[in-house]
């Protein structure tokens, strides 16, 4: 007994454990630097795509005249002018798109969470949800062509965009306050209900504030994806170079539906006034959308609920 | 049940069979528009590779050659950004020091975030020109095989499905890695240290945990990425460069129009019904392309997260 314990109490000594063999430590290192790779890979046109944008845009932005004129005015090969007419227009077809497909996407979102909770209808919902986050934004463009333009007879406006922009915003709005409603404690449901305050009164006063931070952070981060959007654009509204407030009639420019038409229209030599307007407006687009962000971060750490 | 109650719940469930119907209305609105020019084309749909929509009086419209450039630039796109993603996901689970991995998953969403058009535009203008000594030189060694051969927008090498492959590709990127990561992360912690404890290398932990674990995922967000690069239109629109002439012949150095392209490079041709019919039997095309793809892609997906 006490000869086979000495044996067994024994350390571990070097031959107890293996070397690790060359081949599996080659083997290791290598995936560690393809792995490594592959990130800087992912940085790198990031990074050089921003450099474009900032060294080609920066040419024309410090300017009061690109923020506050259009391009009626001027020639297209002359210097001058500014991009006010895209701005207000991306500016009030994101809007609109957002007037109406925040509350939508609100409303599926409480539907799934407190009233759906896994039933039938609420899987189906799911399921198309993500569904509809995969239609591509020129089949949204042409569903919205067919039922406002060629079924109601009415005319291509920046308002028909920000219907096909609705659909495209609504799949983000779902989801992001779906995940948000999801991680309201049923502790503050319950104690509300103990109270006897009815279940609608519970969801608009107690879930909902709870939530708040979360969703109008994903709210900002949808706007921002829909503002980019140049597809529906195309085939929904003309481009106008001038300064054009109506959402409702005419032709209306929008950020991206003024590069792609520069880019279409005007020469793309390096340092042509077409070159310069293009990647002006491009860094203006990022701005305004780096802007959104930087706001929805601000509001949503002031709506968060305080911790203690 | 109290009045404001009723209404509240009604609302509610009403919005969530809008979602729900509006798939539906999407495929109908397209078909009861696509019937008209369909019946008015002279020349099979399916089968034709020809494209004349400009005159409505003698429509002739063909979809082939549109369907054999979206798919086969959405896997060039695919065949790139696959094993990128997976690095990148890998690294953001595995690799990335702890404090750094948040920071840098968000690095790879900015990526995201980048309107498309920015990216067709960096993609013709910049990364084109310097693509094309590759390009040439691909096509002047390994010319031999059919994918490498000369394409039809020779000698230029800007417009071609290889570049807008690599553009597209990038924009891939933030979505493969995202639900990838996503997966990866949720890998058993006793998996791990079951493979640590045996005395694993790092990389054999990932290959006999993670991997096995994350494969569904990341096939299914593999395929979510195909969805995307399907529908892709403005990036795609601005590089491809569309020949006269001979039609797409199976090169990455071949120019073209993907379904997408193809409506947002002639939406000057919607100023009238019928023309904007052919655009939108298209688009009715693309549009059950990647219902199918991405219900592929979410019943992949959805299995996963039941076990």
């Amino acid at each position: 007994m006490t000869s086979t314990l000495s044996e067994t109490d024994r350390l571990a000594s070097e031959p107890a454990f293996q070397q690790v063999s060359t081949r599996r430590k080659a083997k290791n290192a290598l995936a560690t630097v393809l792995v490594w790779l592959s990130f800087l890979v992912a940085v790198a046109p990031l990074v050089w795509v921003l450099y474009t944008v900032i060294v080609n845009g920066i040419k024309r932005i410090p300017f009061t005249n690109w923020w506050t004129q259009d391009f009626g005015s001027v020639l297209s090969d002359e210097v001058g002018g500014g991009v006010m007419h895209a701005i207000i227009g991306t500016l009030e077809q994101c809007l609109m798109c957002a007037v109406i497909a925040v509350p939508l996407g609100l409303l599926v979102a409480i539907y799934l969470v407190e009233y759906g909770r896994n039933g039938r209808l609420a899987k189906i919902t799911t399921f198309m949800v993500d569904i509809l986050s995969g239609v591509p934004s020129i089949v949204a463009a042409l569903f919205i062509y067919a039922l406002w333009i060629t079924t109601l007879g009415l005319p291509r406006s920046g308002f028909a965009v920000s219907l096909a922009l609705v659909l495209l915003m609504i799949p983000v709005v779902v989801r992001s306050a779906e995940e948000m409603l999801r991680i309201v404690p049923d502790d503050l449901r319950e104690a509300s209900y103990a109270l006897g305050v009815p279940k609608w009164k519970t969801i608009m006063k107690i879930v909902l504030p709870t939530a708040l931070s979360g969703i109008i952070s994903g709210v900002m981060m949808a706007l921002a994806r829909v503002m980019g959007e140049t597809a529906p654009l195309l085939v929904l509204v003309g481009y106008s170079a001038y300064v054009n407030w109506d959402l409702f009639n005419n032709n209306q420019a929008s950020l991206p539906l003024l590069m792609n038409t520069e880019r279409a229209t005007n020469s793309m030599e390096p340092g042509s006034v077409g070159f310069d307007r293009i990647w002006g407006a491009a860094l203006t687009l990022v701005i305004i959308i780096a802007l959104i962000n930087l706001i929805a971060t601000v509001v949503s750490r002031l709506v968060a609920p305080k911790k203690k | 049940m109290r009045p404001g109650d009723r209404i509240f719940k009604n609302l509610s469930t009403g919005a969530g069979i809008f979602v729900v119907t509006l798939i539906a209305l999407i495929g109908i609105f397209l078909l009861v528009q696509a019937i008209p020019a369909l019946g008015a084309n002279g020349v099979n749909f399916l089968t034709s590779r020809i494209w004349e929509t400009s005159d409505p009086a003698h429509l002739r419209f063909g979809i082939l050659d549109l369907l054999l450039v979206t798919i086969y630039t959405s896997l060039v796109a695919l065949v790139i950004a696959m094993p990128i993603s997976l690095g990148i996901a890998l690294f953001l689970t595995n690799y990335a020091p702890r404090r750094l991995a948040r920071p840098f998953a968000y690095i790879v969403d900015l990526l995201a975030a980048v309107p498309s058009i920015i990216f067709g535009l960096w993609g013709i203008l910049v990364l084109a020109p310097q693509l094309a000594p590759v390009s040439q030189w691909l096509n002047s060694t390994l010319g031999f095989i059919p994918i490498f051969s000369t394409g039809n927008v020779f000698p230029n090498y800007a417009g071609t499905i290889f570049t807008a492959g690599v553009v597209l590709a990038v924009m891939l990127l933030p979505i493969i890695t995202s639900l990838s990561r996503e997966v990866f992360e949720r890998t058993p912690t006793a998996h791990i240290e079951g493979a640590l404890a045996l005395g694993a290398t790092r990389w054999e932990v990932i290959r006999t945990t993670v991997l096995p674990f994350g494969k569904a995922g990341y096939v299914g967000a593999s395929m979510l990425g195909l969805g995307r690069a399907l529908g892709e239109t403005i990036a795609l629109a601005v590089i491809l460069y569309i020949p006269r002439g001979r039609t797409f012949d199976w090169s990455v150095f071949d120019g073209g129009a993907t379904f997408a392209s193809q409506i947002a490079a002639n939406y000057a041709e919607f100023n009238n019904p019928t023309s904007a019919g052919a655009y939108i039997a298209a688009g009715l095309v693309l549009f059950v392309l990647t219902f199918a793809v991405n219900f592929a892609a979410r019943s992949i997906i959805g299995e996963r997260k039941a076990d």
